[in-house]
C-alpha cells in the first residue's frame, strides 16, 4: 500500500494509462467483431427459419429467406395447415405433448421433495448410506434401464395389469409418465435435499419443541421455503421432458394416440425433409412453449443451473 | 383417443397421484414418538426408493447380465457382445465417431462460451447479447436439428440455394457442399449443432464465476499492469479453473448420451451413427438384444468415471 503512495506521481499515471490501455486492447474492435460474429452465428440460423415458416410455400421452395427483404411476403398458411392440414396434424400432438408434461413434472417433483425432507430431518438408521445410493444412481444412463424397463410394463410379473399395449390404462400414456418420474427421481432427490438441508436446523428444532409434526413442518414451513428450488428444478424437468425424444420414443412404442411433437417433427424431417414451409412452422410450434416458459422464468433457470441441474 | 379423453386421462392421474400423497401424509401426520417417526420415515421415502429400484436399479443390472447373453436372449455368450462392438467395422466408425463428438463439443462449447462471457462482461448490452447464447437451451434437439438441416440444405450450384451455407459458399465463387452426406467431414456438422446448443450453459456457468472473482485480485493484476489477453490468461482462467472443469466434464456426459442429432439429422446414415443411437438402433430396429444391451453398458462404463469425477468438482465448488 505504502509503496503505491511512494511512487512519484509521473509513475502512477504512466501505470494507470497502461492498464486503462490494457482495458481497451481486451475490448479493442477484434474483440467486439469476435463477440458480434458468435451473436450472429448464434441467432441468424434460428431467425432464418423463423421468417421462413411466414413465406408462401413457392417463396420458401424457390429462393432463400433472405429475399424475404427485398421481395416481402407473409402468410399464415404453414402454421395453419400444419396444424389442422389432415397429413401432419400437429394440433394433435401438441396436446399430447401438454398430456405428457404435466404428471411427468409433478409427479417426481412431489416424490422427491418428500423423500428429500426425510433425507434432510427425519431420523433413521442407515438414512445416509440410503441417500448416498440414491443419488450414485444418476451415473446411470437412461439407455441401461430401457429394455427392461420395457419388458416390466409389457409382462409385469405377478399377472399385474400391463402398462403398455392396447387395453393398457389411460391409453398408454402411464409408461411415458412413470419413465420420465423414475428418471428424474435421483436428481430431484439430491438436488431438493441440497437445498432443505441449508434451512437452519433452529428452525425445524423450535416448530417440534412447540408440538408441531414432521407433517406440519413439511407442508407450512418447508414448502413455502422451498418454493424457488421447486420453481428451479420444475423448470428443468419441464423443458427436459418437452423436448424429449428418446424416452417417448421407446416408451411411446410411436403410436399417433401418445408420441408428442418432438417424436412426430423427427418423422416428418425424414419424410417430408424438402417441405421446408412445413417443417419450419412446425419446428416453431414445437418450440413456442418453452421458450416462453424460459424466458418468463429465466431467473429461476438460472439458479437451477448453477445448483447443477444438468440431466444427461 | 380425442383431445377430451386425454385430458380426463391427465386429470385421473393427477387425481390418484395426490390422493396417494394426501393419504401418506394424513395417516403419518399423528406420530410423534420415536417408532411413529421411523414409520413416517419408510413412508416418506418409500415411493421415491421404491421407484427408483424397479426403474433405475433392476433394469440396470438386467441389462449388464442381457449384454452376456445373445441377440435372441436366449444362451449365454461371454464377452462376443463386446468383441462386436470393438472388432466389426461397422461399430468402430460408431467408436470413432462418438470419439470426435466427445472431444470436440466439451471443448470448443467452453471455449466459445467463455470467450464470450468474457467479451461481454461488463459492457452495455451484456444481458440482451447473453440472451442470443442461451436461447438455444430451451430448444429440443430435434427443433435444433431442423433449424441447421435447413441451414445446411443443398442445391446444385446453377440454382438458387435456399441453404444459408451453401449460398455463402455460392456468393464466395466455390460450388455448393454436401455438408450432411459427405463422409467423414458430416460428422463436423453434426458437432456443430450440438456446439451450438452446449455454448449456451458454459457462457451461463462461467459467467457466473467470472463475477464471482473478487474484484481486489482483479484490481491488483491491474496496477502491476496485467490486462488484455494476459489478464486472461492469468487470472480468469485460473480464478474459475473448478467451473471450467465442471462445464467440461458436464458437457461430455451430455454429449456421450447425444441422439436426438444424429436420428433427426442423417438417421445414423452416411458413417453419422454415434453410441447411444447405435444402441437404440441395435435394440429397437434390427432386435440384436445382446449388442444393444453391450452398447448400453458400454456408455455406462464411459459415463461412470467423468460423473464421478464432476461430482467431486462440483462439491469442491459448493464448499468454497
Amino acid at each position: 500500500m505504502t509503496a503505491a503512495t511512494d511512487l512519484p506521481v509521473e509513475h502512477v499515471v504512466a501505470k494507470q494509462t497502461a492498464s486503462s490501455q490494457a482495458r481497451q486492447k481486451l475490448s479493442s474492435p477484434w474483440a467486439s467483431l469476435f463477440a458480434v460474429v458468435i451473436a450472429v452465428l448464434w441467432t441468424v440460423p434460428t431467425a432464418g427459419l423463423l421468417i421462413s415458416s411466414f413465406r408462401p410455400e413457392d417463396d420458401v421452395k424457390s429462393n432463400g429467406w433472405w429475399n424475404i427483404f427485398t421481395d416481402p411476403s407473409f402468410t399464415w398458411d404453414n402454421y395453419d395447415q400444419v396444424l389442422n392440414g389432415t397429413d401432419t396434424d400437429l394440433a394433435t400432438y401438441f396436446v399430447n405433448s401438454i398430456v405428457i408434461t404435466i404428471p411427468s413434472v409433478i409427479i417426481p417433483i412431489c416424490l422427491a421433495v418428500l423423500a428429500a425432507y426425510a433425507f434432510a430431518w427425519i431420523k433413521f438408521p442407515g438414512r445416509d448410506f440410503l441417500f448416498v445410493a440414491v443419488f450414485a444412481l444418476q451415473i446411470v444412463p437412461i439407455q441401461v434401464t430401457m429394455i427392461p424397463l420395457l419388458k416390466l410394463y409389457v409382462q409385469p410379473p405377478f399377472n399385474l395389469q400391463p402398462l403398455a399395449g392396447g387395453d393398457a390404462p389411460g391409453g398408454g400414456f402411464y409408461t411415458i409418465w412413470l419413465s420420465h418420474s423414475i428418471f428424474a427421481l435421483p436428481l430431484a432427490i439430491y438436488l431438493l435435499h441440497n437445498f432443505m438441508s441449508q434451512i437452519p436446523g433452529e428452525l425445524i428444532e423450535s416448530a417440534r419443541v412447540d408440538g408441531a409434526g414432521h407433517v406440519q413442518i413439511f407442508s407450512r414451513i418447508m414448502l413455502p421455503l422451498m418454493t424457488p428450488a421447486i420453481a428451479a428444478f420444475g423448470i428443468f424437468q419441464f423443458l427436459w421432458v418437452w423436448n424429449d425424444l428418446l424416452v417417448a420414443l421407446v416408451f411411446g412404442g410411436g403410436s399417433l394416440d401418445v408420441s408428442p411433437l418432438t417424436v412426430r417433427l423427427a418423422e416428418l424431417s425424414g419424410t417430408r425433409g424438402q417441405d421446408w414451409h412445413l417443417l419450419s412452422a412446425g419446428a416453431f410450434v414445437s418450440l413456442v412453449v418453452p421458450l416462453v416458459v424460459f424466458l418468463s422464468l429465466q431467473r429461476y433457470f438460472v439458479r437451477g443451473l448453477l445448483a447443477g441441474s444438468v440431466k444427461g | 383417443m380425442s383431445t377430451g379423453e386425454k385430458f380426463v386421462q391427465l386429470l385421473i392421474c393427477i387425481a390418484v397421484f395426490f390422493g396417494v400423497v394426501a393419504l401418506i401424509l394424513l395417516l403419518t401426520s399423528r406420530f410423534r414418538s420415536r417408532n411413529g417417526e421411523r414409520l413416517q420415515f419408510v413412508a416418506f421415502v418409500l415411493p421415491a426408493i421404491a421407484l427408483i429400484a424397479l426403474g433405475l436399479l433392476y433394469p440396470a443390472i438386467n441389462t449388464i447380465y442381457q449384454s452376456f447373453r445373445d441377440n435372441t436372449s436366449s444362451g449365454f455368450v461371454g464377452f462376443d457382445n463386446y468383441q462386436t462392438v470393438f472388432t466389426n467395422s461397422e461399430q468402430i466408425k460408431v467408436l470413432r465417431n462418438t470419439a470426435l463428438w466427445v472431444a470436440l463439443v466439451p471443448i470448443v462449447s467452453t471455449f466459445v462460451g467463455l470467450v464470450y462471457a468474457v467479451l461481454v462482461d461488463r459492457s452495455r448490452f451484456e444481458k440482451f447479447a447473453k440472451g442470443l447464447i442461451f436461447l438455444p437451451m430451451a430448444i429440443s434437439l430435434v427443433g435444433a436439428s431442423i433449424i441447421w438441416k435447413f441451414v445446411y440444405d443443398y442445391r446444385d450450384a446453377e440454382n438458387s440455394q435456399i441453404g444459408l451455407a451453401n449460398q455463402v459458399l455460392k456468393s464466395l465463387g466455390f460450388d455448393t457442399y454436401q455438408f450432411l452426406l459427405t463422409e467423414p467431414w458430416n460428422n463436423l456438422f453434426l458437432i456443430v449443432i450440438m456446439i451450438w446448443v452446449q455454448a449456451g450453459f458454459a457462457m451461463t456457468i462461467l459467467s457466473a464465476s467470472i463475477k464471482a472473482i473478487p474484484e481486489d485480485i482483479v484490481e491488483a493484476a491491474k496496477l502491476d499492469g496485467v490486462g488484455g489477453l494476459r489478464m486472461f490468461r492469468y487470472i480468469t482462467v485460473p480464478s474459475i479453473r473448478p467451473s471450467l472443469i465442471v462445464v467440461v466434464t458436464t458437457i461430455s456426459i451430455t454429449t456421450l448420451k447425444v441422439f436426438d442429432i444424429v436420428r433427426t439429422a442423417t438417421g445414423g446414415n452416411f458413417d453419422t451413427s454415434v453410441l447411444a443411437y447405435e444402441f437404440y438402433v441395435q435394440s429397437f430396429r434390427s432386435n440384436n438384444a445382446g449388442l444393444g444391451a453391450a452398447l448400453a453398458v458400454l456408455i455406462f462404463v464411459l459415463v461412470m468415471p467423468i460423473v464421478i469425477y464432476n461430482v467431486r468438482q462440483m462439491r469442491k465448488l459448493e464448499a468454497r
